[in-house]
């Protein structure tokens, strides 16, 4: 965990965007999770921007969202997709590139 | 019984379906006839077909007749495709795409899932396909949709459960939504689709097809399924061209065109004279079959020549000739084509039947004619179609081409090769059923030499003449003959000539016979004649003998008498010397 870490540059802010529709439970989960997952591995370097689609459904389609929850890595690049809520944290942090996949 | 009840069951049925589910006509030519108006209003229509079958511009014609032809604007929501590539390829179909975005009457929005950027954790619906495809349709107030291929998505996602149970909800959503919505899908193995969409969509589904028979490609359509409607069941073959799709329905035009009673000229005299005297009727078609160089060609530069001088236009399609060669050619029988070429009366096409499938052979039949008007129509020969496509094909292809220029009141010309082998009454293709007049040229071969006849074989609604003519090319035309029909048989040619010469011959013989007879006759009477007077003479000459003999006779029986009496005197006699030469007088009188 550590070491995956120690590979990214620690000045690099981790710019992260949530895209959910409406108050569902899963987006609530989706966020309770990442929330958690972010405090655990990226402290005080990230930030959420929550983009929710029935407010500005404009917005869909700038990052191609197709499937809600999707939470999408800005930065660092590339670009990372996850979809779902979340709810497997290894395979998130797998999917965020905090771990390297086995 | 039984049947009667199966049969007007439907019917009853179809009527007030007819009047319950209302259609949005797709504005693709031929398919708003085949699906009797189009698709089902307000709920999704699937079709699917194989790569490069042409799924994605029959949704796109689809939207865009709709936007502007129906004032129906539209979502097309592009799975595999960019606006921009969309806008590229609908181009050549002469469709604006950009400007119809520009006046929002179109939106099109790409949506691309990538696999490798993905990672899937957890539970997720597709809300957010929703909102988007939502406010796309709110965006213009959209009517229609086109989902192009929303199969894409199980590629980009891998939970298969999740994804069947937001496509149903998808589809069920869009059918809430009220829009009229065309989902394509990709042909898979053993289904209609990769993905089995049609579990989804349940209210229509177009096939597209696109086969490669003997290196020709034809593109086919086939409604699969149309609930609560009828529709054409069978394929219909379309095309792609510069104008969009063309679906061609063989069976939608049906045989209920108007038929003409007026006659027109074959523009060979004694065919019209065999043809009951007046020639072919107006709009009917003709078939002129025939072995290589029997006279097809130059029948049917006849009939255009006819049709030329009528003042009516006539449209020719050469298969084997261009122009010019058949410009030239005719001349030499004595038609010259060319003034009426020249008047724009006669146009010729001429196309290699090879060159490009059959479907694509009958639009540019239909446009030429639409373009041109013409009152006759040629083609020549038929056979050539053949090449482009199988025998079935062709037979189809001229069923419909055939129906069309009825329908069109042309008369059409075909004429088709038999190769030798076959037997004459074989059309080739397969189509002396649908045609009203056959005429069949053939050779003769007799002492030596080929000759040609022809038949009328058929010639529907009019008395016609079943005899053999011998066909005669000549530097003034077609020259049509009564052949030799004797007690040597049906003769030709030289054969023909020889016979009659020999039976002028044998005529001539027969009148100097009997002239010869007339004057010996003539003769015995004048020899006859001559003996009577002869006879007559000498019997004249001999009463004339005879009436002298008697005169001398009674003079000497005078003198006998006067001498006697002057004895009688002398001897003074009292006997009455008088009584006898009295009575030989009397006598001699009497």
């Amino acid at each position: 965990m550590t070491k995956s870490v120690e590979n990214s540059p620690k000045e690099d802010i981790w710019e992260l965007r949530l895209y959910v529709a409406g108050q569902t439970p899963k987006s609530l989960t989706a966020f309770a999770n990442l929330k958690k997952l972010c405090e655990a591995h990226l402290a005080g370097r990230y930030t959420i921007e929550v983009v929710d689609l029935l407010k500005q459904p404009q917005l869909a389609a700038g990052d191609q969202i197709v499937a809600i929850p999707t939470l999408v890595r800005k930065l660092p690049e590339p670009l990372r997709k996850i979809v779902g809520d979340l709810s497997n944290t290894e395979r998130t942090l797998v999917g965020l590139q905090l771990r390297p996949a086995k | 019984m039984n049947i009667r009840v199966f049969r007007s069951r439907p019917a009853s049925k179809r009527n007030a379906q007819k009047l319950a589910l209302p259609k949005a006509a797709t504005g693709i030519q031929g398919l708003d006839e085949i699906t009797g108006g189009g698709v089902p209003r307000g709920r999704p229509t699937l079709v699917c077909g194989s790569a490069g079958c042409g799924k994605t511009l029959l949704a796109m014609e689809f939207l865009v007749r709709g936007a502007t032809q129906h004032k129906e604007p539209g979502v097309f929501m592009a799975f595999e495709e960019t606006a921009e590539e969309l806008a590229q390829n609908v181009r050549s179909l002469g469709f604006d795409l950009d400007e119809l975005i520009k006046r929002k009457k179109v939106v099109v929005d790409f949506v691309r899932v990538e696999r490798s950027e993905i990672d899937e954790t957890g539970e997720y619906d597709l809300e957010g396909l929703f909102v988007r495809l939502g406010y796309a349709i709110d965006s213009i107030g959209a009517k229609r949709v086109v989902l192009d291929t929303i199969e894409t998505l199980f590629s980009g996602l891998s939970n298969m459960a999740i994804l069947r149970a937001e496509l149903r909800r998808l589809f069920r959503w869009l059918k809430d939504k009220g829009v009229t919505a065309i989902i394509t899908g990709e042909r898979g193995e053993g289904q209609l689709t990769r993905h089995g969409l049609e579990e989804y969509v349940s209210d229509c589904v177009i096939l597209l097809d696109h086969r490669v028979i003997e290196q020709v490609s034809t593109r086919r359509l086939r409604i699969v399924k149309y609930r609560g409607t009828t529709h054409g069941t069978n394929e219909y073959p379309f095309l792609i061209d510069n104008d969009g799709i063309n679906v061609l329905p063989i069976t939608s035009i049906g045989l209920e065109h108007k038929v003409s009673k007026e006659r027109i000229s074959s523009g060979v005299p004694r065919l019209d004279t065999m043809l009951g005297g007046a020639g072919y009727f107006r709009g009917s078609s003709v078939l002129v079959t025939g072995t290589a160089g029997t006279g097809k060609t130059s029948m049917a530069a006849h009939f255009a020549r006819a049709t030329c001088t009528r003042g009516e236009k006539c449209l020719y399609f050469a298969f084997e000739e261009s122009p010019g060669q058949i410009v030239r050619n005719m001349r030499s029988i004595g038609v010259n084509l060319e003034p009426w070429s020249r008047k724009d009366l006669l146009r010729f096409h001429s196309i290699r039947g090879t060159l490009q499938g059959l479907e694509m052979h009958l639009t540019s039949f239909h446009k030429l004619v639409q373009e041109f008007q013409p009152r006759v129509v040629i083609f020549d020969p038929i056979d050539s179609l053949v090449q482009a496509g199988t025998v079935k094909d062709a037979t189809g292809m001229l069923t419909r081409l055939i129906d069309f220029l009825k329908v069109q009141q042309v008369t059409a010309l075909m004429t088709n090769l038999i190769h030798g082998g076959q037997t004459v009454e074989n059309s080739g293709v397969d189509i002396s059923s649908l045609v009203d007049t056959w005429l069949l040229l053939r050779d003769i071969e007799l002492g030596g030499e080929r000759n040609r006849a022809l038949y009328l074989l058929k010639s529907r609604g009019m008395a016609h003449s079943n005899q053999i003519r011998e066909f005669l090319l000549t530097d003034q035309g077609i020259d049509l003959q009564d052949v030799y029909l004797g007690p040597e048989g049906v003769l030709t040619g030289a054969a023909r000539q020889s016979q009659e010469a020999r039976e002028k011959a044998g005529a001539v013989v027969r009148r100097q016979e009997i002239e010869g007879k007339q004057r010996e006759r003539k003769r015995k009477r004048e020899a006859l004649e001559a003996r009577i007077e002869a006879l007559r003479k000498e019997f004249e000459a001999e009463e004339e003998e005879s009436k002298r003999a008697m005169g001398q006779e009674q003079l000497r029986e005078n003198n006998l008498r006067l001498e006697r009496q002057r004895m009688a005197a002398r001897r003074k006699a009292d006997a009455e010397p008088d009584a006898v030469p009295f009575q030989t007088n009397r006598q001699v009188r009497v």
